[in-house]
């Protein structure tokens, strides 16, 4: 690379916010460069996950076909567990899957891969390999990057670099991430041949099951994850590591743990894990998102702007990262050469849905972040479930007295109101 | 083979990882770790590289997994630098 290279935007990151960001200059002509520490776009990259189709289908009509996606989710499960049981509500909806199926699982290395290969054949240029490590100011204004002994020029810089998000520190426009804003993730997948992924999880050949737990975690607040692919399974714990360093439980004995529980070890039994991975996803939604979106030639897109929206049920994060690249590229194409870029980007957000359904949940945290969520309800529930189906041949208690005194053995009355009534609040 | 429950080692073997012999991108403190009580990091990172040999913080950043977590808990502020690597070093996610 020259020193003197210019191009219209420098994108930081090629997750799916930069691709999808990059997809849409570089087909509106714009010389694009799209910057990437891994080897490989994806390599870096670690998500449940699930991606809702929408968001494709607003860059490209049809590209989801194309994309390497896994399995059609047409089937969503909640499982309250406790140590030896577990209460699943398992929904299905053969209609999810139905002409553009609303969401698929995927895997992101192979994903991501294939989406910034998207962009570049739009004409964007893929710089593999390359950590940015800091931004060019001049005047108030970003007009730059630098990568070891590199500087490159753009006329407007996008920051699509995730969750851990240096380039939005180094512009000013957040501090550091916090401990009690993100969770941590373990995940393995764990590979069985597709058949036997089907028959364990009742499904045809291209559908899929996404299943979310609570109290999988040992006690610690977060939860759990499983999503099925073509020929693997991920699975993954996610917990708020303040609380998981203070009750000294290890993130990856949890992993572990959650593997053997009798609820999922059925589902995963003679399967071969063949990755470990890590990650950590902001927490909080809009309460964790920085004040200020954009500066002078610069703007935050995807987790590096804190989009992701957590429900305790679903998990949002790379549909709104594609959604936000989509309202960059707009932005930018739609105010060349004005200061105006930020602005435009904000209204797109609006437009877009983005911002207004960030607002939508942005009190849902304190629902998915009760610790009571890990264990006390969880455990309540299934013994409540239990002692429905529990026959001994002895004189049942009477059903209203035996519930309340499972709920009073658990939680005081006051403390599930006060629940009961947050949690409404928050809906 | 049958699912069971796997060592820090053995998940981590799994992985592919391109390292950095010449620049290491997290460096620590010990001094500072060696007066910081709570020690969050023995617990969180999901690589478990942290560990205590006679009192002393033990650190490999060889197996990283890039996450981020240690760096967030370090309220001692133990963990002097935290970089990703330098391009294209570390871990490499086939799956992800
Ligand atoms: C456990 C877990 C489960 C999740 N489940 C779901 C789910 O089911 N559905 C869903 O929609 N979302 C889910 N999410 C959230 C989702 O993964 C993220 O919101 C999404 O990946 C954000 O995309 P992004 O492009 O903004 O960032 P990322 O995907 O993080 O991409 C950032 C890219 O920037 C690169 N990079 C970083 N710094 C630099 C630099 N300085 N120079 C060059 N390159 C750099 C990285 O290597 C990476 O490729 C989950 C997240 C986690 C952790
Ligand atoms: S970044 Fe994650 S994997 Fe690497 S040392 Fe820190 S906690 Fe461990
Ligand atoms: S938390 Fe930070 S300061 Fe404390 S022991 Fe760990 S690395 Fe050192």
């Amino acid at each position: 690379m020259s020193d003197d290279e210019k191009f219209d935007a420098i994108i930081i990151g090629a997750g799916p916010a930069g691709a999808a960001c990059a997809y849409l200059l570089a087909k509106a002509g714009k010389s694009v460069i799209l910057i990437e520490r891994g080897s490989t776009a994806g390599e870096k990259n670690v998500t449940g996950g699930r991606l809702y189709t929408y968001a494709l289908e607003l860059v490209e009509p049809g590209l989801y076909q194309q994309a390497p996606l896994q399995r059609k989710v047409i089937r969503e499960q909640i499982v309250m567990m406790s140590q030896h049981s577990a209460m699943t509500m398992d929904y299905v909806d053969y209609d999810f899957g139905a002409e553009v199926p609303q969401s698929f699982t995927v895997l992101r290395a192979t994903f991501d891969e294939w989406f910034a290969a998207q962009a570049e054949e739009q004409g964007a240029m893929l710089a593999i390999g390359i950590l940015v490590e800091d931004l060019i100011e001049e005047r108030g204004r970003i007009i730059g990057v630098r990568a070891g002994d590199d500087e490159i020029y753009a006329n407007v810089v996008i920051a699509a670099d995730g969750v851990n998000s240096f380039i939005a520190q180094k512009a000013g426009l957040r501090g550091d991430i916090t401990a009690d804003s993100v969770g941590v993730c373990a995940k393995e997948v764990i590979e069985l041949p597709p058949e036997v992924i089907e028959a364990r999880f009742n499904l045809a050949a291209d559908e899929g099951v996404a299943r979310v737990m609570s109290g999988g975690t040992d006690g610690v607040p977060g939860g759990a994850f499983l999503y099925t692919n073509k020929d693997s399974i991920s699975l993954g714990v996610v917990v708020n590591p303040v609380e998981a360093a203070q009750q000294g439980k290890k993130v990856q004995e949890m992993l572990q743990d959650l593997k053997m529980h009798p609820v999922v070890y059925p589902f995963i039994k003679e399967g071969t894990t063949v990755e470990y991975g890590a990650h950590l996803v902001s927490e909080l939604g809009i309460n964790a998102m920085p004040k200020k979106l954009y500066r002078d030639g610069l703007l935050l897109i995807g987790d590096a702007a804190g989009f992701v929206i957590n429900t305790g049920t679903m998990v949002r994060g790379i549909d709104l990262a594609i959604v936000s690249g989509v309202a960059a590229a707009r932005a930018v194409l739609a105010n060349e050469g004005s200061t105006n870029v930020g602005t435009a980007y904000l209204k797109e957000l609006e437009d877009l849905a983005l911002l207004p359904t960030m607002r939508l949940y942005a009190k849902w945290h304190d629902i998915v972040g009760n610790p009571r969520m890990a264990a006390t309800y969880p455990n309540m529930m299934n013994e409540m479930i239990k002692n429905m189906f529990f026959v001994d041949g002895k004189l049942p208690k009477r059903i209203d007295k035996a519930m309340l005194s499972i709920v009073r053995k658990h939680v005081s009355i006051g403390q599930l109101a006060a629940d009961g009534w947050k949690g409404f609040r928050a809906i | 083979m049958t699912v069971k429950k796997l060592s820090p080692e053995e998940l981590l073997g799994l992985n592919k990882f391109a390292v950095d012999e010449a620049e290491p991108h997290i460096v620590l403190d010990k001094a500072i770790c060696a007066k910081c009580a709570e020690k969050p990091c023995l617990v969180v990172c999901p690589a478990v590289l942290y560990s205590l040999k006679d009192n002393e913080m033990n650190f490999d950043y060889a197996g990283c997994l890039e996450c981020g977590t240690c760096r967030v808990v370090c309220k001692n502020k133990g963990i002097i630098k935290w970089n990703y690597p330098r391009g294209p070093f570390g871990v490499a996610f086939r799956c992800g």
